[in-house]
């Protein structure tokens, strides 16, 4: 029993956060967007940040993932501050995240947008690329067979040769996610993925996202369809002028008579 | 795989031996002066042609690091050093030193071109990072702007310090020994080994660039290309693969340099002007950007024409039409024929619909 230790139980309340935010704030000129923001990501969980457009809630993503930098507050990640650090560095620890609008790279082939997600996993660098010595082509290989692998997971391995600029919408943000999962993060970051999909690739989506979970990946969330965020997530987070208004499991927060009044709408209650 | 990448290198060194064997038994052996001098300008080009094409930054200042080689070279080999003892006394033990005589028969001691190649390299590598630094955290073609400015004045530079011979640089560099029977050498007796030591270096670019290319660095920096932000977000250091290939590119501009110089036996500050770096933008751009065979083919076959004086009083308004022409009907640069043809037929075609 944890509760045996002095300040056990303590511990472990915080270390069970995979990514938390301390009083987090962010203007954009006169704007509050983010409005100290104390925001508890648990691991292994599916968590949507839902609100009105303009509540924050893409500018918090970005604030995690380092493309913006909070005005106040920090970031922690495993109980780690990474509060200001440079995107490419937080992805470096795991941290994932796929964009609302899909950022493929058009003219490399599916396969190699994929095999660039395994950037974080290898090594090689200019002289080992430029010489191709045994242990390059190795660790070449590797990357090759598990972009292959993700794209199989994914069902897009027929399309491992083509332009990724050439797929329709739906398969491209697959191939997104895809190059997301090819660096094995333990957290990431969906911003809108429902966005332009239609009802059938908004199904599979969610079946994929549920999937994502069950390999041990947190998810964090930001969407707007609230049946597909109500399906899958275990947590909702309701955001509201830049800070938090209600959170908890679907079904509570659907039930929520602030939430409905603000956000969700009658149709809803 | 492994085929398809080498085997055009193979037919690139059977073209080369093709090419001398022919101009040999025709008796046209004046014709390697001019390709060995083109095919140094071609390093130039690949090397911008990976910082264009695979990392998409733009550099209008190609001709200064290619001047920083190759005065470099020109001014450490070509200066005395038998007025300062403590230099001979401390390089001569290490073998960095050369004797040699100079047209009236005094005796001269200068820099070993090694030392003088490493020092080149040294120096631009100082130079790019300096230049590169502050600008390439920008996204945009901030790099444009400040390579631009860097290469205007390099050329003021050469042109003004009495040093480096103001307008007239240096017509007196050495031969380049590299080893036994090998040396870097613009006399006759040398013209068909020059020819193939500059071949050479371009080989050993295009092997190193096919692989590099195709490797997980290469992949970055085309990743890099088309969306930065996404790059970033996949844990690739943007700013540190942007200067490493810039300064990788400065690197061939320079060694260009250094080869040209004890080559021809000496540079000018025409090697510095912006025309000749918006040459080598025109030519990676008529190879297809993302085209190192392109840029290869374009440098050497429009560097030939021009020192061929194929293109006249006209040479550089030549290569600035040709810059015009291929943003305007070719972006995919003059290599790819077929579709070439289709783009501007359609051009044509939409212009008269409309």
């Amino acid at each position: 029993m944890c509760l045996a230790f002095s300040g056990g139980f303590e511990r472990n309340s915080m270390d069970r956060w995979l990514l938390d935010t301390q009083g987090l704030n962010r203007f954009f000129g006169g704007l509050h967007a983010v409005r100290d923001l104390d925001l508890r990501v648990a691991e292994g969980h599916i968590l949507a940040l839902i609100g009105p457009n303009g509540a924050g809630k893409t500018t918090t993503l970005n604030i995690i993932a380092g493309a913006l930098k909070p005005g106040s507050g920090a970031v922690r990640f495993q109980g780690r501050p990474i509060t200001g650090w440079k995107p490419h560095a937080i992805a470096a620890l795991g941290i994932a995240r796929t964009f609302q609008t899909t950022r493929l790279f058009p003219r490399m082939t599916v396969a190699e947008n994929v095999q660039v997600g395994r950037h974080i996993r290898s090594r090689a660098g200019f002289l080992a690329g430029m010489f191709n010595l045994p242990r390059t082509w190795k660790e070449e290989r590797a990357i090759r067979d598990s972009a292959l692998a993700i794209l199989e997971k994914l069902d897009l391995a027929e399309h491992a040769e083509t332009p990724a600029g050439n797929l329709s919408f739906g398969r491209q943000r697959r191939v997104e996610f895809a190059r997301a999962l090819a660096m094995e993060p333990s957290l990431l970051l969906l911003d809108e993925p429902a966005a332009g999909l239609n009802i059938y690739e908004t199904g599979e989506l969610a079946r994929l996202i549920t999937q994502i979970r069950d390999w041990g990946i947190t998810v964090v969330i930001v969407e707007h369809d609230m049946s597909l965020v109500m399906e899958i997530s275990d947590v909702v987070v309701v955001l509201h002028e830049g800070s938090i208004l209600a959170q908890g499991k679907p079904a509570e927060i659907q039930k929520d008579s602030e939430v409905i009044r603000i956000y969700l709408g009658e149709d809803h209650a | 795989m492994r085929f398809r990448r080498y085997a055009p290198i193979a037919g690139l060194v059977l073209f080369v031996i093709a090419l001398q064997l022919a101009l040999s038994a025709t008796g046209r052996t004046y014709y390697f002066t001019q390709i060995t001098m083109s095919v140094y300008y071609s390093l130039v080009a690949l090397g911008l042609c990976l910082l264009m094409g695979y990392a998409g930054q733009i550099s209008l200042g190609h001709a200064g690091f290619f001047a920083i080689g190759g005065y470099t070279a020109a001014f450490l080999t070509t200066h005395n050093l038998a007025a300062s003892g403590g230099a001979v006394r401390l390089l001569r033990p290490l073998g960095l030193l050369v004797d040699r005589q100079d047209l009236y028969g005094n005796a001269v001691v200068s820099l070993s071109p090694w030392l003088a190649l490493a020092i080149a390299l040294a120096i631009t590598t100082a130079v790019a990072l300096l230049v590169g630094l502050p600008v390439i955290r920008l996204r945009g073609h901030y790099l444009a702007m400040a390579t631009l400015g860097f290469g205007l004045i390099i050329y003021r530079v050469v042109l003004g310090t009495p040093g480096l011979g103001e307008a007239d640089g240096f017509s007196d560099v050495p031969p380049f020994r590299l080893f036994g029977w090998l040396e870097v050498n613009g006399r006759k007796p040398f013209a068909a080994q020059n020819y193939y030591i500059a071949w050479t270096w371009v080989a050993m670019v295009m092997l190193l660039g096919a692989n590099l290319v195709r490797s997980r660095a290469g992949r970055a920096l085309r990743a890099i290309h088309e969306s930065e932000e996404a790059a970033d977000a996949l844990g690739i250091n943007v700013a540190r693969y942007k200067l490493t290939v810039f300064v990788l590119s400065a690197w061939l501009a320079a060694l260009a340099g250094v080869f040209a110089a004890h080559y021809r036996g000496g540079i000018g500050p025409s090697e510095a002007t912006a025309f000749k770096s918006i040459r080598y933008v025109a030519i990676v751009a008529a190879g297809g950007m993302t085209n190192l065979w392109g840029a290869l083919t374009m440098g050497v076959l429009l560097n030939f024409l021009s020192l061929r004086g194929v293109f006249g009083s006209y040479d550089d308004a030549v290569f600035g039409a040709i810059l015009i022409a291929i943003m305007l009907f070719a972006p995919d640069g003059l290599v790819r024929v077929p579709r070439l043809f289709r783009r501007i037929r359609k051009k044509l075609d939409g212009s008269l619909v409309a």
